[in-house]
């Protein structure tokens, strides 16, 4: 009504508000669309990165075909390359780097949010999530110069002498203690990912309904068989999903495992062995490599380290997300 | 009551509870427990390896004195670079997000998308800008670095852009709008502002994640012995430098490789802790 009134008595200034308005519905279009430009170009960097990777591992795919996955002889030489050392190398390091990982960051967890005095819970729970904001090359620079020495001392010849005479386990701790290797990279992986689990089971747990445990503690259990019996059975999908983030990020962590892998194109069955990972056989060939199938067969292993990541991390946002829902409901 | 009189099932029960609190005691202790080993050691080496020519002189070559100078301006112009480019975009995407799209399906394509390229291996963003910008451009170069760390500062942003603005309570949005202002003059004179504080907080921990990426730098911008301003052309920085140096058999670079160590975790660890700390003021 008052727009009405305004446009009888002022004719002029009505057109001038017209048309300032018009503008700013314009601007508003402008601004709608440069956002919504700049949303569509995070998609556009997923697919530039799948198409640029494709077309930059194509030569290399189509020459060796699915031998690339299953070969594992890399000679830069002969130009014969093959997968399978990098892959067996990635998945070993991070299955290792999990199985020191999910433990020791759960506990964390369950310190934190159960048993930590109120006044620690926030010092100790920012000092845990420091560790995740170390850069990785740091962990590469003390797995070297640290850690590995002091493995190849003490733990090494330990796991050497303990399972030297034990059919099938000699196996895994055979060989001389190098330092750097497979086990020294799964150590640090564990240590960087750690933080990881500890920040999403943290949060997880936190969403427990205190009704459900305070019913527990009520019952008389105990605080083990309150977590063991009502955290955990609720939390599962999220501690899962936190899980599944912090394998993708062992997967693809290049610097640190760089460092203390050793980089041999080996499959071996020795944990104590230099190995090699996806990640690791980039950063250290890729500057140097010569000729364009060597090239194009790094890229390939960038390709497929991407797509393996993806589908780790695809599977850890799913189960997140059902976690999100259920907690906003 | 007394552990006499307890039945044997409940002392059974109260000594594995005792046990799983011990473990989880010990687990935290296992990772405070490396954290403090990998300062202390930084701290040891790398105060051991500082002094004053490691800010004010070129990287050496082997078994000669030198610094870090060309690497830590390197490492600041890319950074910068990074941020300029990276984070406009991203603010934009999380605006869009949270704003204009924000039941689009875009918007839950986008939010999937992003999440997954926040933790996505970062080498695998170096070969993409080497195919995108190195190849074509027949030589390695700053620019492309600073492009790479862009790639990986635009996810980081993006999320905290929406996390924020979402938390900003509709009834201001409402309120706005309602006195006139166009949607685009609420989002940036009223959205924005109450949300500043956390988007800063993102932007903040980008730059902190970016400075100590490596993987990506490798095959974007190489590295440089020298000193080079030239975005056009190979560029130092100072994680690139500490993988080289550090993997060296010469002493020297090593202990250079410590200080460049100290100094990145130093920067990292005050702009996480800054990051923190801003957040904190704006929740009280």
């Amino acid at each position: 009504m008052a727009e009405l009134t305004l446009v009888q008595e002022h004719p002029v200034s009505a057109t001038a508000r017209g048309s300032s308005l018009r503008r700013l519905a314009r601007t508003d279009a402008f601004f709608h669309g440069l956002t919504r430009a700049a949303a569509l170009a995070v998609l556009g960097v997923l697919m530039g990165v799948i198409l640029a990777l494709v077309i930059g591992a194509w030569p290399a795919l189509s020459h060796f075909g699915f031998s690339f996955l299953v070969s594992q002889s890399w000679n830069p030489v002969t130009e014969k390359f093959g997968a399978l050392a990098p892959i067996f190398g990635t998945i070993i390091t991070s299955a290792i780097a999990m199985l020191f990982a999910v433990p020791i960051g759960i506990g964390v967890a369950i310190f934190l949010t159960e048993i930590c005095p109120p006044l620690l819970r926030r010092p100790v729970g920012i000092a845990i999530e420091l560790l995740a904001g170390i850069p990785s090359i740091i962990y590469g620079i003390w797995g070297l110069f640290v850690l590995a020495p002091l493995l190849q001392r003490t733990i090494q010849p330990f796991l050497i002498d303990l399972f030297g005479n034990v059919p099938l386990l000699s196996s895994l701790f055979a060989g001389p203690p190098y330092g750097i290797g497979v086990l020294t990279a799964s150590i640090v992986l564990a240590i960087m990912i750690l933080p990881f689990i500890t920040s999403i089971t943290r949060d997880v747990f936190e969403q427990v309904p205190p009704m459900l445990k305070e019913a527990a503690f009520g019952l008389g259990c105990t605080t083990r068989e309150v977590i063991r019996k009502v955290v955990i059975p609720y939390t599962r999908v999220g501690v899962t999903g936190g899980c599944m983030l912090a394998l993708g990020r062992a997967l693809g962590e290049t610097m640190a495992v760089t460092f203390v892998i050793g980089n041999a194109h080996k499959i071996n069955a020795s944990l104590l062995a230099p190995g090699t990972t996806i990640s690791a056989t980039i950063a250290n060939e890729f500057t140097e490599a010569v000729g364009d199938l060597y090239t194009s067969a790094l890229i390939a292993l960038g390709l497929l380290l991407f797509v393996i990541t993806f589908i780790v991390l695809a599977i850890a946002r799913v189960m997140l997300a059902r976690v999100a829902r259920k907690a906003g409901k | 009551m007394s552990a006499a009189r307890m039945s044997p099932l409940y002392a059974g029960r109260r000594r594995r509870n005792s046990i799983f609190m011990a473990l989880a005691g010990a687990s935290t202790l296992v990772g405070l427990g490396f954290l403090a080993a990998i300062l202390v050691t930084l701290v040891v080496q790398g105060f051991g390896a500082l002094n004053p020519r490691v800010l004010t002189a070129m990287t050496p070559p082997p078994g000669s004195d030198g610094g870090l100078l060309n690497a830590i301006a390197g490492s600041l112009v890319m950074t910068l670079l990074g941020v300029l480019v990276g984070t406009p975009v991203g603010m934009l995407a999380g605006t869009y997000m949270a704003e204009y799209g924000r039941y689009s399906q875009i918007t839950h394509v986008v939010r999937f998308v992003n999440d997954i390229l926040l933790s996505a291996p970062s080498i695998v963003v170096g070969l993409f800008v080497y195919e995108i910008m190195v190849a074509p451009m027949g030589h390695f170069s700053g620019l492309a670095g600073g492009v790479a760390l862009a790639i990986i500062v635009i996810p980081v942003v993006v999320r905290t852009t929406e996390d924020m603005l979402l938390l900003v309570p509709d009834p201001i949005r409402e309120a706005t709008t309602a006195l006139g202002a166009p949607r685009w003059h609420m989002i940036s004179h009223v959205a924005y502002r109450a949300a500043k504080a956390g988007i800063i907080t993102g932007v903040l921990l980008a730059v902190a994640r970016i400075s100590g990426e490596t993987a990506p730098l490798l095959f974007t911008a190489l590295n440089n012995q020298f000193w080079s301003t030239n975005l056009n052309a190979p560029m130092a920085s100072l994680p690139v430098i500490i993988f080289q140096f550090a993997i060296s058999p010469y002493a020297d670079w090593r202990d250079l490789a410590w200080a460049g160590a100290l100094l990145i975790t130093a920067a990292v660890l005050l702009l996480s802790i800054a990051a923190r700390a801003l957040n904190m003021k704006r929740g009280s």
